[in-house]
């Protein structure tokens, strides 16, 4: 009690700090706690499918330990690689991504831009509409988009249902509102004065689009990029809905109709799709992520 | 380099007029300064001069042109920002030259000019540096050789500042000044700050609510001015106003304060405020360095009173002294030796020489 009752002048401050900091330490202990736990959850699935895709159909099948390898074999990816079909597939994903992200760009960065600086009528509600058509979720676009296809093809002559290029028009449906929406946010933290300054240094709009909002808003481009590039390259509904012939799928739905016989599952040959299949987005993170982590914070902070 | 003209330049924002019919001429050559409070129409005028706003109504001539539809590019002008509104991913040189090379000027010459701004403005060996790397005056430094390199027939200026520390602010105001002397390129500045006005001015233009109130040599508006929004706008601290009569005593014209103070009006004044009625309610407007300390040998029209400090602030070379007059606060600056302490009695001095006399319903100087 009587050192309680020393304690109580000049030191009380002192305790007080100590407390806040093991406030941190124990705020520290659980955060690390729940992303460890997080790691592991989201970890096992990819791990997994590492495992199973180094096994041959007779170790995937026998009843072992499934979390181990005991006869490992790359049999599954040379497989794979030398097959026709599944570089076509691969080649028709990588092209249909890469001219996707670029009509995506094309139609979001002058669309966002027009839409965060250039007052005009009606403009804010157009940006409204453009995020709200984002909302609307893909199962519930796919039978009128293919029937306005089918109505088109009719009416034109020209094939466009069971063609993978048809889906260079279908999924900048996905990524345009999107992209420009996030677009819109990142022009919008650039001060106005700076375009004012373009304009009275003699720059033209589409010159202070170029020459000044893209440059500055470079991470935040990027990031609408890798967005554009991971949802071309995961699009799996409308593949499925608008090629079926097996020279014209694109990776997702190419895994699993081919690797799929009736009801035998090729598991091995599966997962070793899938795992190369997320290679490239993977890689395209790895590289970009400084950038993608800039774009998220962007006008955080004011130079 | 030209002259700029506005005539009866109107500013509607839906119902809101901002700009309420200015006429300004402004010669070649000249450094204007709008000043006023914060909403009070001047830096929407320089906008619209610049061409970022539209008029409403009236003109805007630059160089005898009018340039009401001209868009800002094309009216050959240049503009420094409160937040200097530097490209973030160009280097200063960069920065300085992008009009230049949006022009299609020779290398050869873009890079004269650079270097010539830059040494005007002391940045040489900042020049291939990006803004961030840059302390706040030397970024208001760039954005004036940004403005300079162009070399336009005017210059405007923004609350340029306005983002910079006191120290800096006044710094940088010597070094506006010292810029604007070499070039003598015809300037419009805007700002809140009356001292910025009255230090940097050729003549200065006071707004309020859309609408001018005075344009005049800083000395004018110091010593003459035309309304009360100007008495207490310019001068720091800001003009003492107490409410006042005149009466009559004996011939002579008094001007009477409270029940207890009443002054007898100089012979020049009491000449000038004869003719009005004695019955309006009018204001005495004293600047504070008329309100000293009183000593033996007092000049003619200065007349003393006893009263009680509430409140002092010694500033050194001078101490500022707080009191209350019929519930009017008033400000008076005493000579840091005259022994002023809070809550003290003191004898003061009113140098009515200076005084102004205003009308209280209609803020009018008389």
């Amino acid at each position: 009690m009587s050192t309680l009752a020393i304690d109580k002048g000049g030191p009380t401050r002192k305790i007080k700090y100590r407390s806040m900091s093991r406030d941190r330490t124990w705020a520290l202990r659980w955060s690390y706690f729940f992303l460890v736990l997080f790691a592991i959850f989201s970890l096992i699935p990819p791990i997994y499918m590492l495992i199973t895709s180094l096994k041959s159909s007779a170790e995937i099948s026998a009843a072992t330990n499934p979390w181990w390898v005991f006869h490992p074999t790359l049999a599954n990816y040379v497989e794979l690689l030398t097959s026709n079909q599944f570089l076509r597939f691969f080649w028709n994903s990588a092209i249909v991504s890469i001219v996707v992200v670029f009509v995506t760009m094309l139609i979001s960065i002058p669309a966002a831009f027009a839409l965060a600086r250039m007052k005009f009528w009606g403009s804010t509600t157009l940006a409204t509409g453009v995020f709200l058509t984002y909302l609307i979720p893909d199962s519930l676009l796919f039978i009128p988009l293919f029937k306005m296809l089918a109505v088109l093809q009719d009416l034109t002559g020209i094939t466009l249902l069971n063609r993978w290029y048809v889906l260079l028009f279908i999924y900048p449906t996905l990524t345009v509102p999107f992209c420009t929406w996030i677009m819109i946010g990142y022009f919008a933290s650039i001060p106005k004065e700076l375009d004012e300054a373009a304009l009275i240094d003699g720059a033209s709009w589409l010159q202070t689009l170029t020459r000044i909002f893209i440059p500055v808003a470079l991470p935040g481009l990027i990031a609408a990029t890798i967005f554009a590039f991971t949802v071309s390259w995961a699009q799996f509904l409308y593949p499925l809905v608008f090629t079926t012939s097996i020279d014209q799928l694109v990776l997702p739905v190419g895994i699993t109709t081919t690797l799929i016989k009736g009801d035998v599952f090729n598991w091995g040959q599966i997962m070793t799709g899938a795992l190369l299949g997320a290679a490239p987005p993977l890689i395209i993170y790895a590289f970009l992520m400084d950038y993608y982590i800039a774009g998220l914070t962007a006008g955080a902070t004011k130079g | 380099m030209a002259d700029v003209a506005l005539r009866k330049v109107v500013k509607r924002y839906d119902d809101v007029e901002a700009v309420r019919g200015i006429d300004l001429d402004i010669s070649d050559h000249e450094f204007i300064v709008l000043v006023g409070p914060s909403g009070c129409g001047k830096s929407t005028t320089l906008r619209m001069i610049a061409g970022l706003e539209d008029i409403t109504d009236g003109d805007i001539m630059i160089g005898g042109d009018v340039v009401n539809d001209v868009p800002p590019k094309d009216r050959d002008i240049a503009m420094v920002f409160q937040n200097y509104a530097l490209y973030p991913h160009m280097t200063v040189a960069e920065n300085m030259s992008f009009g230049l090379r949006l022009k299609h000027y020779p290398k050869a010459e873009i890079k004269a000019r650079v270097t010539e701004a830059a040494r005007l403005l002391d940045i040489t060996d900042l020049i291939d540096r990006k803004p961030k790397q840059l302390s706040g005056g030397q970024r208001q430094r760039v954005a004036m050789g940004r403005a300079i390199v162009r070399n336009p027939k005017v210059f405007l200026f923004d609350e340029p500042l306005s983002n910079l520390d006191a120290k800096l602010r006044v710094q940088m105001r010597i070094e506006i000044k010292k810029v604007h002397q070499k070039v003598r390129t015809t300037t419009v500045y805007v700002t809140h700050d009356q001292v910025e006005a009255m230090t940097l001015a050729d003549r200065v233009v006071v707004m309020n609510k859309g609408r001018i109130e005075q344009i005049g040599t800083p000395n004018e508006l110091y010593h003459k001015p035309a309304t009360r929004f100007v008495a207490g706008f310019i001068g720091s601290p800001a003009m003492n106003f107490i409410p006042c009569r005149l009466e009559d005593a004996g011939g002579k014209l008094n001007i009477r304060l409270t029940d207890r103070i009443s002054f007898p009006l100089p012979p020049a004044r009491a000449a000038r405020y004869t003719a009005l009625p004695r019955t309006e309610n009018l204001l005495l407007g004293i600047r504070p360095e008329h309100l000293t300390e009183s000593h033996a040998h007092l000049e003619p029209g200065v007349e003393t009173f006893d009263t009680v400090l509430d409140v002092t602030e010694p500033m050194g070379m001078e101490t500022l002294v707080y009191f209350g007059l019929e519930g009017a606060p008033i400000c008076g600056r005493v000579d840091p030796n005259a022994g002023a302490k809070d809550g003290a009695p003191m004898r003061l001095a009113m140098d009515l020489n200076n005084m102004h006399l205003l009308n209280e319903a209609t803020g009018a100087v008389l």
